[in-house]
């Protein structure tokens, strides 16, 4: 197949992986070609995932603390969340994820602000302890409608040793707000997703179970695993309402300390992004018998699919107002196919994000008549690749913990029209003349759940695809050329 | 200049024999320096005749950083014209003394403690080498000789020996050299020949054998060394001999450890480890 711009693409096939990995060292290519898999026919899931990175190799991965502090407790947004340690880890993870949050600045939500420990020298030396306790003493003080705190550890407070469950226990009595010390050192685990876990544990630990509610209802649920990028979850929660479900809590987008407190009283724990939240749903349905569902709001044809899964949950009068739903959005949402699906009929996309949008986007794409021919997560685990293998096709491109030299191979030889990855990826890819856009960000745009959120991703794709702006910019040396 | 560090078993009198011999080494018209690697901070107590001196860590703590230090406030003088400085640190069980060991010692070397004029510099290192902090003292362009207190007890020689396994490693990677071990005394049995053999495994020798002698508690109870406190007495002639002997030392070795068996087998050669087939034969 020869593309307009005269490249030739290849197809994906174990002969094209073999040699893409062949510049490795004979140890490290072994390693990796067991992280990289072409789909066939009736093929199983057979990926190696969730193990260390090989030294040398670029990988895109992040940290525990990253996983807790930035994706699980940061979007909670009536908390304060400390870094703690010195001040880079904070600065570093302060709003660049697009969490949205309503309220108030600095009564309401604290999601935009950044509280840091900021360690020096003398903290390691002596312990940082006693700093902590100043701080959230001071923390309550200026902001005396906060409704609690989660103490996100750096690497150096594991490695000094400090207590900081003590700190917490010690606080809660002091100011009587619910502290929670989330045990998240960055050198722990191998990537971001031993963070989720860490942070989930202390919500369990801390948070879960604290507090009762009396308006209890038959129709109550929490979101799960929602962290309301660019509005996200407002619009998946506004399906659910019409419904006539009632979301009692976002977790996290959104979310609030009293909502994840009572959580234990929901009838059913809808998760949406199961990579990272998956343990608390396991852990409410062997403790308090809260039954937990997986979802996809991406995309008219996975959200009818999921809008009934859910409704098959409850009775008929939700039942009922979920057909209406469906009814409801069905010709705004043809209205959204028939515009853009001419546009982007038969465009390929290749995807590397984190734990869930590698599989959970792939229907979204399908209605607009676009076809993902490469997939794969940074940090996902054995279950994620099992989800993923029947959602794609046969001959998709599938790789685990992609490097940079693999990514970049892979694009430079398949050619898509449509690269979806994150803000490490972005630049290369859009030298290399490949339309991108950013899927844990959406690139400063958004929603894309929802009925809300298919007219905007459905914009983005054909914006980014059928910009008009590639055909005009020319190489520098071409343009030396002709003026010549 | 020499740069030396005195390592060995937590109470095995580190910082008296240190304090002692630099004493001498003073007395013979040598110019000193003690850092002290200890958050304890009593490495310098009988050369500056006071309980405790101000600490780097200490005062950078009060300050808010170490850069806000001055040289002079943490760098004393004291018995012949020895010059002092305790790195300091955190009360046992918080933060990370061996962080402190580091700050502290970058502090010395960035503000020029380390002056040409200095024929020796001692560091006088907490006992149990728990961390990098504690081998800061020993890794390059620091101390480039080491000596091991230690005494005749079993836990005294375990703890020499594992010192020697840390040498090694920093040996093979820079200069750093066991130049001895210093017996200092706890009349335990064949005491003079166990040290020896010892030190003769790990491929060095017993430099000295310090006898125990009260009148050492006796001028440590005053905040003085024997030397300063009573320089008539036979215990300051020890003091100066050890002095006299690491001044002349030219026998720096990398040193040969032992493993856990052959230790084992040492002791009961000398009678202190009963074999333990036999003594089971004998139960």
């Amino acid at each position: 197949m020869v593309k307009k711009d005269g490249v030739l693409a290849e197809k994906a096939s174990d002969e094209m992986v073999e040699e893409v990995l062949s510049v490795y060292p004979e140890k490290a290519r072994k390693l990796r070609s067991k992280h990289i898999v072409v789909k066939e026919e009736g093929s199983t899931c057979a990926i190696k995932s969730n193990i260390k990175c090989v030294p040398g190799l670029m990988t895109a991965r992040g940290c525990a603390y990253a996983g807790a502090k930035g994706v699980v407790w940061g979007p909670l947004r009536d908390m304060i969340h400390i870094s703690h340690g010195p001040v880079g880890c904070g600065y570093y993870s302060w709003g660049g994820r697009r969490n949205l949050t309503s309220g108030k600045l600095g009564v309401e939500t604290f999601s935009l602000m950044q509280f840091t420990s900021d360690f020096t020298e003398a903290d390691i030396v002596y312990g940082g302890d006693k700093k902590l306790a100043k701080l959230l003493r001071e923390a309550k003080e200026l902001f005396p409608t906060v409704k609690g705190f989660s103490i996100c550890s750096e690497c150096p407070v594991g490695l000094i040793g400090d207590d900081i469950e003590s700190v917490a226990k010690n606080m809660n009595k002091e100011l009587e707000l619910p502290i929670v010390p989330v045990r998240c050192e960055g050198f722990r685990g191998i990537s971001q997703s031993l963070g989720h876990h860490i942070a989930n544990d202390a919500v369990r630990d801390w948070l879960l179970g604290k507090a009762e509610r009396n308006d209890v209802g038959p129709y109550d649920v929490s979101l799960i695993g929602d962290y309301n990028i660019g509005g996200d979850a407002w619009a998946s929660k506004k399906i659910l309402e019409e419904m006539g479900l009632n979301v009692r809590n976002v977790w996290t987008g959104d979310g609030t300390t009293e909502g994840m407190m009572a959580a234990h009283q929901v009838k059913l724990n809808l998760i949406h992004c199961y990579r990272s939240m998956n343990y608390i749903c396991r852990h409410m349905e062997e403790t308090y018998g809260i039954p937990w569902l997986e979802f996809n709001f991406f995309g008219p044809t996975k959200i009818k699919e999921s809008i009934r899964k859910i409704a098959a949950q409850f009775d008929e009068t939700i039942q009922e107002k979920a057909e209406a739903v469906i009814k409801k959005y069905e010709p705004i949402m043809q209205k959204v196919i028939d515009q853009y699906r001419p546009r982007l009929e038969g465009k390929k996309v290749m995807l590397y994000v984190g734990g869930l949008r590698p599989r959970h986007t792939i229907g979204a794409y399908e209605d607009l008549g676009m076809e993902v021919i490469g997939t794969g997560y940074e940090f996902a685990h054995k279950d994620d690749y099992e989800r993923t293998f029947p959602e794609v096709k046969d001959g998709t491109l599938i790789y685990d913990d992609a490097t940079e030299h693999e990514l970049d191979e892979f694009v430079n030889r398949l050619r898509p029209d449509l690269v979806g990855s994150g803000v490490k990826e972005k630049y290369v890819f859009e030298k290399m003349g490949i339309p991108f856009r950013q899927m844990h960000s959406w690139d400063y745009s958004g929603p894309y759940h929802g009925f809300d959120g298919f007219p905007i991703f459905a914009r983005d794709m054909d914006m980014a695809v059928n910009s008009p702006a590639r055909a005009l910019t020319k190489a520098p040396w071409k343009t030396v050329k002709e003026v010549r | 200049m020499r740069q030396i560090a005195i390592y060995g078993k937590g109470g095995i009198g580190k910082s008296t024999t240190t304090q002692n011999t630099v004493a001498a080494l003073a007395e013979m018209g040598k110019k000193v320096m003690i850092v002290g690697c200890d958050p304890k901070a009593d490495s310098t107590r009988l050369i500056l005749n006071v309980k405790a001196q101000t600490t780097v860590m200490d005062l950078a703590r009060e300050r808010g950083t170490v850069e806000d230090l001055e040289l002079n406030e943490v760098l004393y003088e004291g018995f012949g014209g020895i010059r002092c400085a305790e790195s300091g640190g955190p009360e046992p069980g918080v933060g990370c003394a061996g962080r402190g060991v580091i700050t502290a010692i970058n502090f010395l070397e960035e503000q020029g403690s380390y002056t040409p004029d200095l024929d020796y510099v001692f560091y006088d290192v907490l006992g149990d080498v728990v961390c990098g902090g504690f081998a800061m003292p020993i890794r390059e362009n620091k101390a480039q000789e080491i000596y091991i207190v230690c005494s005749g007890e079993m836990m005294a020689m375990y703890a020499a020996n594992n010192i020697a396994k840390g040498i090694l490693k920093y040996a093979t990677s820079g200069s750093v050299r066991l130049a001895g071990l210093i017996c200092n005394s706890r009349n335990t049995d064949k005491e003079y020949e166990l040290i020896d053999e010892l030190a003769k495994r790990l491929g060095t020798q017993m430099i000295h054998f310090i006898p125990r002698d009260n009148e050492v508690q006796r001028a440590e109870l005053r905040r003085m060394t024997v030397i300063q406190y009573n320089d008539k007495h036979q215990q300051a002639d020890e003091y100066r001999a050890l002095a006299k002997k690491i001044n002349e030392n030219k026998k720096l070795v990398i040193p040969t450890p032992l493993t856990m068996d052959e230790l084992e087998e040492l002791l009961m050669e000398y009678g202190i480890l009963e074999d333990e087939t036999a003594a089971a034969k004998l139960g």
